[in-house]
């Protein structure tokens, strides 16, 4: 009976795979590959609402060459391997044309290997640590340099900051910033007795014994500052034991890359007024465009309660500019998309102009924000004009000399400028 | 109590039932894979890609994975099914073979990784690292690393088991120990300083001794072999549970005081089993990682390793095929609905999970069995269980049978 | 002293201002003269009165000018007024630009009212008035603006508070002003506060050797931060390597300063270890509280259950609920949301039992399985119904901030009322199962179910309360982890490892050894924290516990007995 088994469910899956294969044709199909159950649920399901957001909007518009835009949502469940797999079948059973996805590193260089196998395209939109360039993705979140290092100048040109606690979660993006940070600030003469760098595991609950520590470390008669690059749960008992400790915006400030207007809807914000988090986005960032978008989100999502942040800004811009560029190319094939995908432009809800350059990254404002009472973010910075994202960091040894750059003639994705060759080739 | 319930797999072979078997299970087995392996390989590589019968690398990627899968849930199997030792922390094993495989296939990279160092890989680079630690050494030859792929989890699964076992750890206790065992892992691995890139864990692959990971010929390659070696490791575990070896650990999962006092070290059968088992389980993930391209230590998370207990039970325990087909079944189930009901398909495997426990209490394997091939002397493999459920805690500490 | 009491609104820049100024001026010499003794007079507050209308116009980078004239000014409202702005509720209106502190009440509506005298205004809308920006620059100099105004405070705790957040500010008029305080001061703390700050400023200024003797004698001992750092800089100048180099200072004062910082470091490094007691202790209720219930799921039933995470996030939500459905009462919702989150757990547990459990009896490791897929479900459940994100569980106000002991330790509110809570329920669930008619049932059914049933004991009804009770206990920890960590749908798989551990650990069927070991282990984490870090000492815990349960494969207290066998 075995054997049984076995033939159907071979069967069932050869006639579904044929099945779906046959449906193709009169759609241009836009893939979501974010998980929507899993440890990772919790950010990337917002993102899933906001691809779904534009794909409606987009097809009252009229679609795209004339087309009606189709969504196929998945689930990667928060399991990387899951991501390559997901990949791997959005672009080859259900032949996508292009896949908004991923949040965490890990999952994008899971599939990584299949997008660039199976000549795919994806939009990353999540702010991470660089040191990366791929023909098939682009990424619209921000460069380190696009976030860590204004930031750290606002603390030191304006809050007079003199001693640092570089605190994050013990993954890839945490270390590669603070690596950077610890560069630029020993660049500005800060020693090393001053930086104290410490790091944990993912969802760290009990923060008493590390905010005690940060603590001695501030009081030793210098302004001290914490950035803060600890992720998704971990944060909301770490500034819990912030506020009880008495660790306020006043006497040590924090200011975190991975806190945006989702994060602290989960969180008691009175006691933090005042930390800060650098972005490239704000929901309260007063423009008409982002007025327009936030009421757009409340009546999609059909909910007032219901905040925008940085990475839908993100999906928001890398939608815009894949939609312009498929207009321009008159077609969805990825290399013609990818060709016209580089300089095109897409007004900032914010404000300017946000730009794809030859590195697959965008130029973007860099924003300051104080947490307000209301959960809400009050811009106290803004960069003159964008900074443009550099894929590969000036601040790592390994990467000085590399550039990215996906037009003719070097078309590479990590060229060493000193060896004048692509990678080791 | 009863007597042993015995492996109703050799039962059957012996059995004439209402339905006479042409040919012996384990030889119908391997007969079914054998013909699905060859039929499925060569629908990919020589049936066009346009017609009804072409199977796609899609597809062959995810039998291939799920048979690593159906290779772990037969090594718990062993262990659980016929020896009553349930591990909540086979998926450690499977992990560190894994990890064995994949630092083979980092040093593969070679040069060609996105900072063309020859010597480091990519995140040691990246995280400054001077030199390959120590462990790292060897690693760039094949037959080393799948020495060491096997010896690590092997080994642990000796220190872990003789410890273990030794002091009559049994039951829930024993299980979960297995689960702590796996959890400390994990954050070990989730450590940068570890060396072995932490949450990223190990990826960008390229190739395996000297042939491309993503060519369609390797592919097949790797899925046939796993094909193989699932089947080997079925006749294997088939031969063991038929030796002599195999009838004293179904003495010790029924009875383990009785054993002993018959004057069977029951320990030392139970450390060599646990060390199979593992060996197994290590195997699994060694040929896990070059089909999906990624090893991280996300594969040692508790939940992973009960997720596979999950596909035993479904399927059925104690009889090898069962855990298989559990193992199959739950994983293509899983990927077709999280693609048909993204947003509810945890409700249908929770329910499914819930629904097996109640109404399919020897798994799927059992229900078909009690079905088709119900025989008079037959015992049911509940009595020793129902004879004695008005303790559960005492039950509890003797662990499942 | 902070109520002006002018009925009036302070009509800026208007016509209408001038007009009122001569009645502020009399209304103030009032009050200067009963409560103040800070020299006021009429042209400087109206030159305030200019700086405080400059404030609706000026950018937020030249605020900080702006507020350091105001405080000059010497005006009795700059008080009130940085006090709004600290708080963020300093608004203007847009018309006549009139300063107003905005407060947002609960339908999110603006309440105005007047900034000196409180008297509300009414209801004004969003458009209307705009906020006068604050950033943390500002913040920092109102704060400080404030203490130093406060050294004229009613009260002694203020003016305490005033002296000593003056110690690492030590200007020229600081030290006159708190020198001038001394002299009508009769607080003895306060005096003793004065008398540190000015021992400071003497071993900073003065070169006789005797007073520099004597003011490091009243700085020895005293854990304030600033004092410790003045010392450690005036030690660091001199001293390389054990042995005093700069022989431009003078040796016995350099000596004396050793010593006193020597002792400063020890009583630090004591109070440290108090310090990480505390903290172990705190780690160690919220595991209790985590284990507990299953202590009696698990430790008495025998069911390996899976889903007692969710148990605990069920509870975690039942307090969010409670606090969306009384948002006026957020003081006392825990009072309520306690009961709530037991009932609302022993009711979905009842339920699991009733359904699910019940046809398990006897198999333990398949009700894991099953309790498995119960835990994907409700967490599956919470995601549709409150959505995958986190949700704001609000601590309330008597919850927050800390008890300061001194200078370098201060417990939290938070953790204490946690540990004392896991205690009460500890020793409620003691007495239920060793003195109600419940425990003895439940007892005795786990001990020999069908000798219970034929003394009449009704196991199915004892089965589903048992459940009952032990999800219960985790839905009211939960209420505690609400206060301390995220409310989301994988908050129970966060704790539920910790909490099998902890059984296991302390002896399947046990309370009292799990009241042991949650606190041996939140302990022994605490103490190798900062040693290897926390992973680290999360993995020797653990690697621990694996090879304790070689040593004793029961865990620390094995039941013993007959049913144990």
């Amino acid at each position: 009976m075995n054997l049984k088994k076995i033939l159907k469910i071979s069967a069932l899956s050869l006639s579904v795979a044929t099945a779906m294969a046959a449906q193709a044709g009169d759609t241009i199909k836009v893939g979501v590959l974010h998980s929507l159950s899993g440890s990772m649920a919790i950010s990337e399901t917002t993102l899933k609402d906001t691809v779904l957001m534009m794909v409606e909007e987009q097809n009252k518009k009229g679609g795209l060459l004339g087309k009606e835009l189709e969504a196929v949502v998945v689930d990667p469940a928060s399991n990387w391997p899951m991501f390559a797999e997901k990949a791997r079948e959005l672009l080859t059973t259900e032949e996508v044309d292009v896949i908004f996805g991923s949040w965490t590193s890990v999952s994008r260089k899971s599939a990584l290997p299949v997008l660039e196998e199976l000549n795919g395209l994806m939009f990353y939109p999540v702010q991470y640590e660089g040191e990366e360039s791929s023909k098939n993705i682009f990424y619209t979140g921000a460069a380190p340099n696009q976030q860590a290092i204004p930031a750290v100048d606002y603390l030191m040109d304006e809050l007079e900051v003199e001693r640092w606690v570089l605190a994050g979660t013990d993954y890839v993006y945490p270390r590669t910033t603070n690596k950077i940070l610890k560069a630029y600030l020993k660049s500005k003469g800060v020693a090393d007795k001053d930086i104290m760098v410490n790091y944990t595991p993912f969802s760290h609950s009990d923060w008493q014994s590390i905010v005690s520590d940060v603590k001695k470390f501030g009081s030793e008669g210098k302004k001290t500052a914490v950035v803060s690059t600890i992720n998704g749960d971990a944060n909301v008992p770490f500034y819990k034991e912030l506020s009880n400790q008495g660790v306020t915006s006043e006497t040590i400030p924090v200011i975190a890359f991975s806190v945006g207007e989702e994060e602290l809807s989960g969180i008691d914000t009175g006691p933090l007024v005042g930390h800060m988090a650098a972005w490239n986005y704000f929901q309260s960032v007063e423009t008409d465009a982002n007025e327009a978008f936030v009421e757009n989100w409340k009546s999609f999502i059909k909910s007032d309660e219901r905040v925008t942040n940085d990475p839908m800004e993100a999906t928001y811009i890398g939608f815009q500019m894949w939609a312009q560029a498929v207009v321009d190319a008159g077609t969805t094939d990825v290399d013609a998309v990818e060709k016209a995908m580089i300089g095109q432009e897409v007004k900032n809800l914010t404000g300017g102009t946000a730009v794809m350059n030859k590195n697959h990254h965008l130029s973007k404002p860099v924003l300051i924000g104080e947490i307000q009472e209301d959960g809400q973010f009050e811009v106290v910075f803004e960069t003159d004009g964008v900074v443009p994202g550099d894929a590969w960091s000036d601040y790592l040894p390994g990467s000085m000399d590399m550039i990215a750059d996906w037009t003719s003639p070097v078309e590479c994705g990590n060229y060493n400028t000193k060896t004048k060759s692509c990678g080791s080739k | 109590m009863s007597t042993p319930s015995s492996n109703s797999m050799n039962r059957l072979s012996h059995t004439v039932g209402k339905y006479r078997l042409p040919i012996k299970p384990t030889s119908l087995f391997v007969l079914v894979l054998f013909t699905a392996t060859l039929l499925a390989s060569m629908a990919n590589l020589w049936v066009p890609a346009d017609s009804a019968f072409h199977v796609s690398t899609y597809t062959i990627t995810l039998l291939g994975k799920y048979l690593c899968f159906a290779m772990l849930a037969m090594a718990v199997d062993v262990v659980w099914g016929y020896c009553g030792i349930l591990s909540l922390g086979h998926g450690a094993f499977f992990a560190l073979g894994g990890y064995g495989m994949g630092m083979y296939l980092m040093r593969q990279i070679g040069d060609r990784g996105v900072y063309g160092n020859p010597e480091l890989p990519d995140f040691m680079v990246f995280l400054d690292w001077a030199e390959l630690p120590w462990y790292w050494l060897g690693m760039d030859n094949f037959g080393f690393a799948l020495l060491m792929a096997l010896a690590v989890p092997g080994l642990l699964a000796f220190v872990f088991g003789w410890l273990a076992f030794r002091s009559k750890v049994t039951g829930v206790y024993l299980s979960i120990m297995t689960q702590a065992l796996t959890y400390a892992l994990m954050l070990a691995f989730f450590r940068n300083e570890m060396g072995f890139g932490g949450n990223n864990g190990l990826t960008d692959f390229k190739e395996i001794l000297g042939f491309d990971l993503q060519a369609d010929s390797t592919r097949v390659s790797l899925f046939v072999i796993t094909a193989v070696m699932l089947a080997l490791g079925y006749v294997v575990s088939q031969f063991i549970m038929n030796s002599r070896m195999g009838r004293v650990v179904l003495a010790i999962r029924d009875g383990e005081p009785r054993t002993r006092f018959l004057g069977y070290r029951s320990e030392r059968y139970k450390v060599w089993l646990f060390v199979y088992s593992a060996l197994l389980a290590a195997v699994a993930g060694a040929l896990y990682v070059p089909q999906v391209g990624i090893i991280n230590p996300g594969e040692f998370s508790p939940l992973n390793s009960i997720e596979v207990v999950v596909w035993v039970a479904v399927g059925g325990r104690g009889t090898l095929y069962g855990a298989v087909i559990g193992a199959l079944l739950v994983n293509y189930a899983k990927s077709r609905f999280s693609v048909v009901m993204p947003e509810g398909w945890i409700f249908a495997l929770g329910a499914l999970f819930v629904w097996v426990t109640l109404f399919l209490p020897k798994g799927l394997a059992g229900w078909a069995q009690d079905k088709f091939f119900k025989t008079e002397e037959h015992p049911s493999e509940d009595e020793p269980l129902s004879s004695d459920m008005d303790t559960p805690i005492s039950h509890s500490a003797k662990g499942a049978s | 002293m902070m109520a002006v009491g002018c009925l009036f609104l302070l009509l800026l820049g208007s016509g209408g201002a001038k007009a009122n100024s001569a009645s502020v001026s009399t209304e103030l010499s009032k009050d200067v003269e009963i409560n103040s003794s800070v020299p006021v007079d009429v042209t400087e507050r109206t030159s305030a009165e200019a700086l405080l209308e400059q404030l609706t116009h000026t950018k937020l980078s030249k605020a900080a000018a702006l507020l350091e004239q105001l405080e000059q000014s010497g005006d009795v409202r700059v008080r009130a007024v940085f006090q709004t702005m600290l708080d963020g509720a300093l608004y203007y209106q847009r018309d006549n630009r009139q300063l107003l502190a905005v407060r947002k009440g609960e339908d999110k509506s603006l309440n105005a009212s007047d900034v000196f005298s409180g008297e509300s205004l009414g209801v004004v809308a969003k458009k209307s008035v705009k906020k006068i920006r604050v950033n943390n620059r500002l913040r920092v100099y109102l704060r400080g603006a404030l203490s130093r105004l406060a050294l004229n405070a009613d009260s002694a705790d203020d003016r305490n508070i005033a002296v000593m957040s003056m110690l690492d500010k030590l200007s020229a008029d600081n030290v006159a002003a708190l020198q001038a305080l001394d002299e009508r001061e009769t607080n003895h703390e306060v005096k003793v506060s004065i008398a540190l700050a000015l021992a400071m400023n003497t071993l900073a200024t003065s070169s006789d050797r005797d007073q520099r003797l004597a003011a490091i004698e009243v700085m020895d001992g005293r854990l304030e931060a600033p004092v410790k750092n003045q010392l450690r800089a005036l030690v660091d100048s001199a001293v390389v390597d054990g042995s005093i180099v700069n022989s431009s200072l003078d040796t016995q004062v350099i000596a004396a300063a050793q010593k006193a910082l020597q002792n400063i470091d020890g009583k630090v490094t004591a109070y440290g270890y108090v310090e990480q007691l505390f903290f172990g202790l705190s780690l160690g209720s919220v595991l209790l509280l985590a284990a507990i219930g299953l202590a009696i799921t698990f430790g008495v039933m025998g069911v390996i259950n899976m889903a007692h995470g969710e148990m605990i996030m069920i509870g975690a939500y039942a307090t969010f609920v409670v606090q969306q459905l009384m948002p006026n009462f957020l003081e006392y919702s825990i009072w309520v949301a306690i009961p709530a989150a037991f009932l609302t757990a022993g009711l979905v547990g009842v339920l699991i039992e009733r359904c699910v459990i019940r046809y398990l009896h006897g198999r333990p490791l398949e009700t894991l399985l099953a309790t498995f897929g119960i835990s994907l479900i409700l967490q599956q459940a919470v995601r549709t119904i409150f959505s995958p994100l986190n949700q704001t569980v609000v601590t309330p106000e008597w919850m927050s901030g800390s008890l300061e002991i001194n200078a370098v330790l201060s417990i939290t509110y938070s953790r204490i009322y946690i540990f004392i809570f896991a205690l009460i329920v500890f020793a409620a669930l003691q007495l239920v199962m060793k003195k109600t008619s419940l425990g003895l049932q439940v007892r005795a059914v786990s001990q020999n179910r069908s000798m219970a049933k034929s003394m009449g004991i009704h196991t199915d009804r004892v089965d589903a309360l048992t459940f009952g009770l032990g999800s219960g206990i985790a839905g009211i920890a939960g209420v505690a982890l609400s206060q301390i960590t995220n409310v989301g749908p994988n908050l129970g798989q966060a704790y539920i490892i910790d909490s099998f551990m902890v059984v296991v650990f302390g002896g399947v069927g046990n309370l009292l050894g799990t009241l042991f070991a949650g606190f041996s282990l939140g302990i022994a984490n605490k103490f190798l924290e900062p040693a290897t870090g926390a992973v680290l000492a999360n993995i020797i815990v653990l690697i621990f516990i694996i090879l304790f349960m070689q040593k004793r494969p029961k865990g620390l207290f094995p039941q013993k007995g007959r049913a144990a066998e």
